[in-house]
């Protein structure tokens, strides 16, 4: 859509430029000689469905927070200080692309089982945004400004977010937050590779695109010592296929058909 | 017709100028709201919708109940109804104002709300939204004025105007659909996934617009020489109470759902509402006053010797929409979000900003009404003079 | 309606007033353009992705060409019609030599009284301590 558009204004511009015949000559002669293209670099890794397996047994809190640690400092995402800005504001506008929860509030469908192993119960339980196959939160936004990508990548265009929250209310899985005011001030390092965001737009886990463009893994798989496993879910030969088909794994609220992109094992 | 709008008495003046402070002090706050960002409302990273789309769903059903005197008077011609479908109409206008801010206080970036048009995304509800809203205003100001300019001619309304007008019917039962699939349509969201919430939605906004008709056509009465009539006023009062009953009974269907089944999932939301959940309850005295309100407006609306006197029809008028307020308003956008997908309880309630916002949006609207109110009665006393 | 001289002072007046920013142009002296510092970094790189006068002119619309190239097509490398490739970056690449945003981005924007929001997000300037 957006290359007809372009192309669009392209020909009503020369149309317009036409009515002189002049200008007709000077576009012509600058339409002539090599071209300038995009392409995709050489060594960015490609999918047709990224997918994560989460070993839950190989990751304790130190892990985990070292895992949410380098995601959250790669995407120069904000933390509000409860001793800075008060516990409620902190609480309130909390952004957060991977954190630990309980397996009662990740898996809140079978989560109240009455009679627990307590080590489980106890487990860290990383969650994030699903990359699901059929996601809900593309099909509440008004702007196309979250879609999903060829690779199954759901990923957000910050420039084009209204800041409508629709997608807010349509993820199942509380993936997702608003920037409520500029996270400038309230980002403890930033990485200068990588841009922050505005306030009011709508932020979540983009399964580290800039890094899979240059051959790189997702930050939370380079730091999980092993524990996080990503690839390519509809190709049958790929290390994570072989990952799945030796352990049971499964995957949050599977019922409501959103097809989510991240197993667990437990 | 505008004229007789800048021609008024003191106490016009006076109130005109009421609603301008309103609307600059709302402004004056939105301002710092643009400059800060939504971190001066109580919404959080849980309840990402509050107050201000609350708004935007409980006019919706205002606009959308000004179908019940456009629809009896041109379907069933129903004579009475000719002399007050205008001032529905414009209510509708007014209630559609009130819509349409809200929802543009409510953006992140409202500078780039162009992008709903640039980008069309027909499988979103929000785009859909913004047509029948739309459509609804142009809908009503076409029809509105024209039928009012053709009363004041005495000559009938041109013919082209018909279509409008019977566009206009199914197009407000649309608005309140397609407001009311903004939240059904979501997975995960078991206090709003429900195929009642739309017809719910309708029941409330054909008590709750049509009440609020009665108390202005009983201020019009009061403050002008124009008489919406009595007849008129107690058509409306049977509407009032026949939609009542079905949105008390639609509650009802949801609260047979949800507790004979037992799923925990849609049990929750109704019980955070009603008697708080894990501790935490600041809505459950807003629901019950809301519940309380709701039904003790129909034991007042069913027997025909309370209804029949307008003061008790008006105290009943003013719970009701109170009572809906608070049950559409307050209740339902919070109670979707809470408990949140990760079954934890952050709860909500507005800040003082936002509502200072919210009250300048009304105001704007008030304004609007009024303006067009004004108009109205104008030429209704012109043509019965 | 005896107004009608009124009504047209009136919306001659309106009119002068709504393109009043063209009479002040024509009538006002006129400022020179401001001149651009280049960094060393630049200085010594000579040429930018295209030439100088095709990147004053459009630089916007290849910023908006390579946002969309990186956002939604998920391209990152761009190939200048002098066959040189370049990351699709603003951050790493545009501002990487052109590190002094108020001697270089911010002059001709002052200049042309434009606003651009770009680097509310992309970070301004990874060099300059300021």
């Amino acid at each position: 859509m957006e290359d007809s558009r372009r192309q669009f204004l392209k020909i009503t511009g020369i149309a317009a430029l036409g009515l002189s015949t002049a200008s007709t000559a000077g576009v012509l002669a600058a339409d002539q000689g090599p071209q300038p293209y995009t392409r995709k670099g050489d060594e960015a890794l490609t999918a047709k469905q990224w997918g994560l397996v989460i070993d839950t047994t190989k990751i304790d809190h130190e892990l985990a927070e070292k895992i949410t640690e380098a995601c959250h400092t790669t995407h120069n995402v904000p933390f509000f200080d409860p001793e800075i800005v008060g516990p409620e504001v902190a609480k309130r506008h909390e952004i957060k692309w991977i954190w630990e929860t309980h397996y009662h509030n990740a898996f809140v469908d079978s989560g109240s089982n009455n009679y627990m192993s307590e080590e489980v119960e106890h487990r860290p339980f990383l969650v994030l945004c699903n990359h699901c196959e059929a996601p809900p939160c593309c099909r509440a936004c008004p702007t196309e400004a979250t879609y999903k990508r060829d690779d199954g990548i759901v990923i957000m265009n910050f420039h084009r977010c209204i800041g409508c929250r629709f997608c807010m209310a349509a993820c199942p899985y509380g993936s997702r937050s608003f920037n409520f005011r500029d996270p400038r001030p309230f980002i403890k390092e930033t990485n200068l590779k990588w841009p922050t965001r505005s306030k009011g737009v709508v932020e979540k886990c983009n399964f580290c695109v800039e890094r899979l463009a240059v051959g790189k893994a997702p930050a939370c798989v380079e730091a999980s010592d092993g524990a996080i496993v990503f690839g390519d879910l509809e190709d049958p030969d790929s290390h994570i296929r072989e990952v799945l088909r030796e352990h049971y794994t499964t995957r949050r609220r599977v019922s409501l058909g959103t097809g989510p992109a991240v197993y667990y094992i437990i | 017709m505008l004229e007789y709008a800048i021609k008024g008495d003191k106490r016009y003046y006076a109130w005109i100028t009421f609603l301008l402070a309103l609307i600059g002090i709302g402004f004056g706050v939105y301002l710092w709201q643009l400059r800060f960002g939504l971190g001066i409302t109580g919404l959080s990273r849980d309840v990402s919708w509050g107050f201000y789309i609350a708004q935007l769903t409980y006019m919706v059903g205002v606009a959308a109940g000004g179908v019940m005197v456009v629809l009896p008077y041109y379907l069933h011609d129903y004579k009475a109804f000719g002399r007050i479908t205008v001032l529905g109409e414009f209510l509708a206008i007014a209630a559609l104002v009130v819509c349409l801010l809200s929802v543009i206080v409510d953006l992140g970036q409202p500078g780039r709300i162009l992008n709903v048009w640039i980008h069309l995304s027909p499988h979103s509800v929000l785009f859909w939204d913004t047509v029948v809203l739309n459509g609804y205003l142009f809908l009503n100001l076409v029809v509105g004025w024209n039928v009012l300019q053709a009363e004041r001619n005495g000559t009938h309304y041109p013919q082209w105007v018909k279509p409008f007008i019977y566009l206009s019917i199914p197009w407000a039962i649309s608005i309140h659909t397609v407001t009311a699939f903004l939240y059904c349509g979501l997975p995960g969201r078991h206090f709003w996934l429900t195929a009642i919430l739309a017809p719910r939605f309708l029941a409330s906004a054909f008590a709750a617009g049509p009440a609020l008709l009665v108390l202005l056509c009983l201020l019009i009465r009061r403050v002008t020489n124009f008489d919406p009539g009595r007849e008129q006023i107690q058509t409306l009062a049977k509407i009032i109470t026949y939609a009542l009953i079905a949105n008390l009974f639609f509650f009802g269907c949801e609260l047979f759902v949800a507790f004979y089944s037992n799923i925990p999932g849609h049990m929750d939301h109704i019980t955070y509402l009603f008697a708080g959940l894990h501790g935490h309850g600041v809505l459950v005295p807003w629901m019950w006053a809301s519940m309380g309100l709701m039904v003790l407006a129909l034991l007042l609306l069913i027997p025909p010797i309370t209804r029949r006197n307008e003061g008790v029809l008006a105290v009943a008028c003013a719970m009701l929409f109170i009572g809906a307020w608070i049950d559409k308003g307050l209740g339902l956008i919070s109670a979707g979000f809470v408990p949140n997908p990760l079954h934890e309880v952050n709860e909500y309630m507005p800040t003082l900003p936002e509502v200072v916002i919210t009250i300048g949006v009304y105001a704007i609207a008030a304004l609007v009404l009024t303006v067009l109110y004004k108009m109205a009665v104008g030429v209704k006393e012109e043509v019965a003079a | 309606m005896n107004d009608k001289n009124k009504v047209i002072a009136g919306i001659v007046i309106f009119f002068v007033l709504l393109t009043s920013p063209f009479w002040y142009n024509l009538l006002a002296a006129k400022t020179p353009a401001p001149e651009v510092v280049l960094t060393a970094k630049a200085k010594a790189a000579k040429v930018c992705v295209r030439d100088t006068a095709w990147m004053k002119a459009n630089h916007m619309q290849l910023l908006d060409e390579w946002r969309d190239a990186v956002v939604l097509k998920s391209e990152r490398i761009y190939v200048s019609p002098d066959g040189k490739e370049y990351n699709m970056s603003l951050s790493n690449t545009c501002l990487d030599c052109h590190s002094n945003y108020t001697e270089f981005c911010q002059r001709c924007h002052e200049y042309a009284s434009i606003e651009p929001y770009c680097w509310e997000c992309h970070i301004n300037n990874p060099k300059e301590t300021e």
